[in-house]
């Protein structure tokens, strides 16, 4: 009875081992595999990447916002292909990406907001020198339902308004609207992108409404809200193009409404465009050869990256002067 | 016989036999929410998932582009952390169990460990997640590892595999046990041979559940740092990793729709291997069952 007893329980722990030594055996087959098939269709792109891949290196990792997170995801799975280097990457928000810089456990904070004076006390406390780059566009969206023949553009003083619960009716907003009642919906506190909205339109009062963890959550509230009203990054404006009515834009400096198109949010003629940012430990660049290559890597291929999922790239100068702050390596 | 009114009683009767009627339909529709919500979640699920199950989706590692993206690191990297929270969390719990049913005097420390042992049980996952990063991730620097992760997660199904020991063990009648000993057999002896076998089926009905609580946790994992992209499986239990919870979760994030079915598809293959490691403690459970 008893060696049945120890028979099982070696027959599982055997079972477990095979299935993770299997497991490992053959991920090397399909990552090679995947990796070839790769070179062939990204090879052009990244020819004029001049640094070198040194195999002692530390581990990159990076760590932050859930919007730049796709953009990056697509650089470092490219990376990897053309590379053989996979670099850690994780999506838990802008916050979580400066104390992992803070702390040391992450090379590259991805933000989708810039530094905020307690982050730069904490990284100076901590010794860490940082540079700022820019690596892509995005532009706020402000989006209402379709059904919604009313609402075409608003101002900021507008969307003050609705998301400080001032107006509780499409009445109060503007004269010529009906008296329906609004529904404000926006993403919740963990994201970079309501701390904008909250920075640009709200002064930091706070912003009222619905708010949401999950984005994806507001756009499919609002398309099922007829009197409702959301804000999110312009990427889940165009991957729901049709079932939202994007809302035309007057800055308080303006008295032309701009429409969230690809070039007005690109040229930051779209008032609630806004950069998303990596910050980068200064002395990992300085230090880390595969980390320098992987930040020359992610900055040459930015543009192309953003347009693939449906951000809007950075203009070509802009570009050139996020390379030249660079390091030079040659030194 | 005109002693027995025959009125009232049928009518007393129809009243007590209608609230017995009652109460039968009443649990019936309890027990029935609970499974058409079930039944509606998983084909709700499955009719999204379905299309994007295939081998690509087990062999691939994640993506941005949606018709690559892939759930390998995911699986490979729960797989080890399973690999280390089970034999950590069974070996220290059912040793937890054995002292404090056997071995331990009965006394007012005793009980006091008891009952701290009974409310760990409700702690949020988030205080462990917490826990494993203040000692694993930064104490013990094993930074966001496998190793970290697997032991944050044992020490969080812990008490849960506890108590369900300590239940096993004391229904195991008195009467064997004293037999036992009455036998000549040791204290070990007795544990090993007479107690552990009768208790196995009970143990493992606790393990199942907590190591199905734990294959499906995210926010110790979040909490850790555990990323949501790697493209590299573990190597050793150092090494970082994915997790299949935290990489549904960001796909659920991604602003792409096909993203959705993608993390559908996702749901579904965690809800098959966790029905698979069931399955085989079931089965063990069955084998011991038999015998007592």
């Amino acid at each position: 009875m008893k060696k049945n007893l120890f028979l099982t329980a070696l027959l599982m722990s055997l079972m477990f081992i095979l299935a993770a030594c299997s497991d490992s055996g053959s991920e090397e087959d399909t990552g090679s595999e995947e990796g070839s098939t790769e070179e062939s269709s990204e090879g052009g792109s990244s020819a004029d990447v001049t640094g070198n891949i040194n195999e002692d290196d530390e581990q990159i990792a990076g760590e932050g916002s859930s919007t730049v997170f796709p953009i990056l995801n697509l650089l470092v799975e490219d990376f990897n292909a053309d590379h053989g280097v996979a670099v850690e990457l994780g999506g838990n928000g802008t916050g979580s990406g400066f104390s992992a810089l803070i702390e040391g456990t992450a090379q590259f904070a991805n933000a989708s907001r810039g530094i905020k004076q307690e982050e730069i006390d904490a990284l100076e406390d901590a010794g860490i020198e940082w540079t700022e780059f820019l690596v892509a566009t995005d532009g706020l969206t402000v989006a209402v339902n379709p059904a919604n023949d009313f609402v075409e553009d608003l101002t900021f003083d507008e969307l003050n308004m609705i998301y400080s619960g001032e107006a509780e009716n499409w009445s109060d907003v503007r004269e010529d609207f009906p008296e329906e009642p609004i529904t404000a919906y926006g993403p919740d506190q963990s994201h970079g992108t309501h701390d904008f909205f909250n920075e640009e339109v709200m002064d930091e009062e706070g912003v009222e409404g619905q708010l949401i963890q999950d984005t994806n959550q507001v756009v499919s509230s609002v398309v099922g809200d007829q009197n409702a009203i959301g804000f999110f990054g312009y990427s889940f404006y165009q991957e729901n193009q049709d079932s939202l009515k994007p809302v035309s834009i007057t800055s308080p400096d303006s008295d032309e409404a701009v429409e969230p198109t690809f070039e007005n949010v690109m040229d930051f003629s779209y008032p609630l465009s806004r950069p998303l940012y990596l910050y980068v430990d200064n002395a990992a660049l300085e230090e880390n050869e595969t980390f320098h290559t992987f930040m020359e890597f992610t900055l040459k291929n930015a543009q192309s990256a953003a347009e693939e999922v449906g951000y809007v790239p950075l203009e070509d100068e802009a570009l050139e002067e996020e390379l030249s702050k660079l390091p030079n390596l040659e030194q | 016989m005109t002693l027995i009114d025959k009125d009232i009683i049928a009518k007393k009767r129809t009243g007590r036999q209608s609230r017995n009627q009652i109460f039968k339909w009443l649990f019936f529709l309890c027990t029935m929410f609970g499974l058409a919500v079930l039944i509606m979640l998983i084909t709700d699920t499955l009719m999204d998932g379905w299309s994007r199950l295939n081998m690509d989706f087990l062999t691939n590692f994640n993506s941005s582009r949606a018709e690559n993206a892939g759930f390998f690191g995911a699986i490979i990297g729960s797989l080890w952390l399973m690999l280390v929270t089970t034999p950590v969390a069974i070996i220290l719990s059912v040793g937890t169990a054995l002292y404090l049913e056997e071995y331990a005097p009965k006394n007012k420390f005793t009980d006091f460990i008891k009952i701290n042992i009974s409310n760990l049980a409700g702690v949020p996952s988030v205080v462990f997640g917490l826990l494993g990063l203040a000692m694993f991730v930064r104490a013990l620097a094993l930074g966001n590892s496998v190793l970290a992760a697997g032991l944050t997660l044992a020490l969080m199904i812990l008490p849960v595999i506890v108590v369900a020991s300590q239940e096993a063990i004391r229904a195991v009648p008195a009467s064997v046990r004293e037999a036992s000993i009455g036998m000549g057999a040791t204290k070990w002896q007795t544990v090993s041979r007479i107690i552990l076998p009768a208790a196995i089926p009970g143990i493992i009905t606790g393990i199942i559940l907590a190591i199905s609580r734990a294959i499906g946790e995210t926010a110790p994992l979040v909490v850790i740092g555990v990323p949501t992209t790697l493209l590299v499986t573990p190597t050793s239990v150092f090494d970082s990793f994915q997790a299949m919870p935290m990489q549904i979760y960001s796909w659920v994030k991604m602003p792409n729709e096909e993203f959705q079915y993608i993390a559908a598809a996702g749901i579904i293959v965690l809800l098959v291997i966790l029905l698979l490691m069931n399955s085989v403690a079931i089965f063990i459970r069955n084998k011991f069952s038999k015998r007592y």
